[in-house]
């Protein structure tokens, strides 16, 4: 039976992993996503968890050796962060292009220099080319539930991709919260074994990783292409498949307070809560405000987002890291949303905002101003993005 | 008894009469005229046979055999990288050492095998090798050494010998052509304490088959150096890489010999070397070399066989 307790996010994600009966962990340490393969380590070396835990001497080794793995027909994860993610970044280009759906936990940190531990989305938006599916968590429980969901999605043979989970470090990784893993008998129903297209195999040898001439490499580009895009219906089709045996129901994009708004803010993780209790307090004051937060930024929900914040007014999107695009557009995700309501001939205004990096807090109070600072601006007036909560 | 001493008590080696006639690495690939370094590999290929799963690191033999939708590869073969082959082949053994166990699959007796050029192995993959070298997976590792980076048109790499002209060690009025010593990976890999190290060269295709096949016997991780010619790189005629391989060994450029668990085995002497003018004269990467450099570069041979020497007779008890 699965039951509810109270655990830190990182051990419990861990838990997780274990109770999906993975053949390989390969993983490096990097804070803050140490506590999550600490905990992987523990698991095998207790007889808890029958895998092999790999402790490679880097990231760029921990992809390299899921890959391997992965191409052998194992069950594959890995978690890593900020410089690790960027060390391992060539390799994660391969594991989506090869089609191995491994499963990578994400303890979303700052990108280097200055040297930053703490939590922003630098690494989330560094990764978000590289062909992989994105999930997104906005606090433990999410970060259990999208853990199991991504080895449903990305061994489904409609995907065959690997996955990201995506958890803000220390923010959630490092925070204990009450939440409810489930067991090994309800995973195991939830998640069949893993049985891959092609696997590395004496008794009927395949070739991987040939080279792609140009005769070929732009046909190739385009199939992947094409497997990330039919990915999306199968995504909310497991989603749905998932609230049906746990009643946790995920949706690509999720709202909240958005009917009848006429201002929404747009966040990706765990900001979207402290929004929620900013935007009760503003509903209390008379503010029409809501919140949609994306669940999954690849593949990227243009139609279910347009849909979610089309009507509105004013937008308030945040980004929580730098693009270094020159000043004149908007952070990636504000840049994503507005390229999305072009499309549909939709121009409402539109404040970005970056905000929350590197660990800087963001408060109910940063929230309000951000919603003031929209509504009250004239159109146009609004510079392609601004930072704020910035010490002057 | 070391781990590789007692798998390879009982080794029966090849002889002329009971080659292999598997050939997992298939001809039709479009490796250059007289490349030695595809003729090592195809060697080391039938010494394990078919059951085998292939980890490339990018380069020659990656290229020369897999240009898609075509293979030159009859047993399973994957490329990801070209500094990760050690790492990749590190998740495949864990891979299939996991799902063995867990009777997900039932494939007990595979070797894994992972190979790459000089660059892959003494340069860009040293910590990939490394790392997989140290954690004790049950792997071999070959590196296919022609002394430079001959796929991206011959630059230098840290296994390029000295005085070697490539396209990044020019000679010239300051420069004699490659100024440092060559790397010594086969060193490196010993002091991992890694079960079964060995040099190997296709001149001597039993030698070297014998020398893959202790490497697949042997449980845990075992490296062989493998001496490459390469014709294009080293501006030598295509029919002269088998000789210029030969005359390598016999000048003690390049000897052949084993360390099994730690201990020193000579595969070859060389009583009467050839000097080492000889070695250099049909290979135009070594032709502006004054004599005065060759001299020095043949001292510093001399004195590395001795060293080598030494260690055989030392850990032989001789």
């Amino acid at each position: 039976m699965s039951k509810r307790i109270g655990i830190e996010v990182s051990l419990a994600v861990a838990e997780t992993v274990g109770l999906c009966d993975v053949d390989v962990v390969a993983a490096y340490p990097i804070t803050p996503q140490t506590h999550i393969v600490e905990h992987l380590s523990e698991l095998v070396a207790d007889g808890h968890l029958d895998a092999e835990f790999v402790p490679v001497e880097s990231e760029h080794s921990a992809m390299s050796a899921c890959i391997g793995s992965s191409a052998s027909g194992g069950r594959t994860f890995t978690s890593t962060c900020s410089q690790g993610y960027a060390l391992m970044s060539e390799l994660c280009y391969i594991a989506s292009a090869l089609r191995l759906p491994i499963v990578m936990a994400v303890a979303n940190r700052a990108l280097s220099a200055p040297i930053n531990i703490w939590n922003d989305h630098s690494d989330l938006m560094y990764a978000r080319d590289t062909g992989w599916i994105q999930l997104i968590s906005e606090n433990g429980q999410e970060a259990v539930d999208m853990t199991i969901l991504a080895f449903r999605i990305g061994e489904d043979k409609r995907v065959s991709l690997p996955v990201q989970v995506n958890l803000d470090g220390f923010t959630m990784s490092h925070v204990i919260e009450p939440l409810t893993i489930p067991d090994a008998k309800e995973i195991r129903e939830f998640l069949p074994p893993f049985n891959p297209v092609l696997r590395l195999d004496p008794a009927s040898p395949v070739s991987m990783g040939g080279v792609g001439l140009p005769e070929i490499y732009t046909e190739c580009r385009k199939a992947q292409d094409e497997a990330l895009r039919a990915s999306k219906p199968v995504i909310q089709e497991i989603f749905d498949d998932f609230a049906r045996q746990f009643g946790r129901h995920y949706k690509l994009v999720e709202t909240y307070r958005t009917e009848d708004a006429d201002t929404i803010i747009v966040a990706l993780g765990s900001i979207a809560q402290t929004a929620m209790t900013a935007i009760d307090a503003m509903r209390t004051r008379g503010r029409k405000v809501g919140i949609a937060h994306i669940r999954v930024f690849r593949p990227f929900p243009a139609a279910e987002l347009v849909e979610a914040i089309g009507g509105a007014k004013n937008l308030v999107l945040l980004d929580r890291s730098t693009a270094f695009a020159g000043g004149e557009v908007s952070g990636p995700v504000a840049l994503e949303i507005k390229c999305a309501l072009f499309d549909k001939g939709l121009a409402p205004k539109v404040g970005n905002f970056l905000v929350g990096l590197g660990g800087r807090d963001v408060t109910d109070q940063n929230f309000e101003e951000m919603v003031e600072r929209v509504a009250s601006a004239k159109n146009g007036d609004l510079p392609a993005y601004e930072f704020i909560n910035v010490r002057e | 008894m070391g781990l590789a001493s007692e798998a390879l008590k009982n080794f029966k080696g090849f002889n002329l009469r009971n080659l292999p006639e598997v050939e997992p690495l298939s001809p039709g690939h479009r490796a250059c005229q007289g490349c030695g370094e595809v003729l090592a590999l195809r060697q080391a290929l039938k010494a394990i046979g078919n059951n085998v799963i292939v980890v490339s690191a990018t380069g020659c033999m990656e290229i020369v055999t897999s240009p898609y939708p075509q293979t030159a590869w009859r047993v399973p073969w994957l490329h990801v990288a070209f500094e990760n082959a050690a790492s990749v082949v590190s998740g495949v053994e864990a891979a299939y050492k996991s799902m063995n166990r867990k009777k997900i699959i039932d494939r007990p007796d595979v070797t894994f095998l992972a190979y790459g050029g000089d660059g892959a192995t003494a340069d860009i993959g040293l910590q990939a090798l490394s790392g997989a070298l140290e954690r004790g997976h049950n792997f071999v590792y070959l590196c296919l050494d022609n002394e430079a980076y001959m796929n991206t048109g011959i630059q230098r790499s840290s296994s390029t010998p000295f005085g070697a002209s490539t396209t990044t060690s020019p000679p010239g009025r300051k420069s004699s052509g490659q100024a440092t010593w060559k790397k010594n990976v086969v060193e490196i890999a010993a002091a991992h304490g890694a079960p079964y190290v060995a040099t190997a060269s296709p001149a001597y295709p039993i030698d070297l088959m014998n020398k893959v096949k202790k490497a697949s016997l042997v449980p845990g991780p075992t490296y062989i150096h493998i001496y490459s010619p390469c014709p294009t790189g080293w501006r030598c005629g295509i029919e002269e890489s088998v000789e210029i391989a030969r005359l390598a060994v016999l000048s003690k450029v390049f000897p052949l010999y084993e360390v099994i668990d730690g201990e020193y085995y000579l595969s070859r002497n060389v009583a009467k070397p050839k000097p080492v003018s000889e070695y250099f004269k049909p290979q135009r990467r070594f032709r502006h070399l004054t004599e005065a450099e060759v001299r020095f570069i043949q001292q510093r041979i001399d004195e590395e066989y001795e060293k080598l020497l030494q260690k055989c007779r030392v850990q032989n008890g001789k």
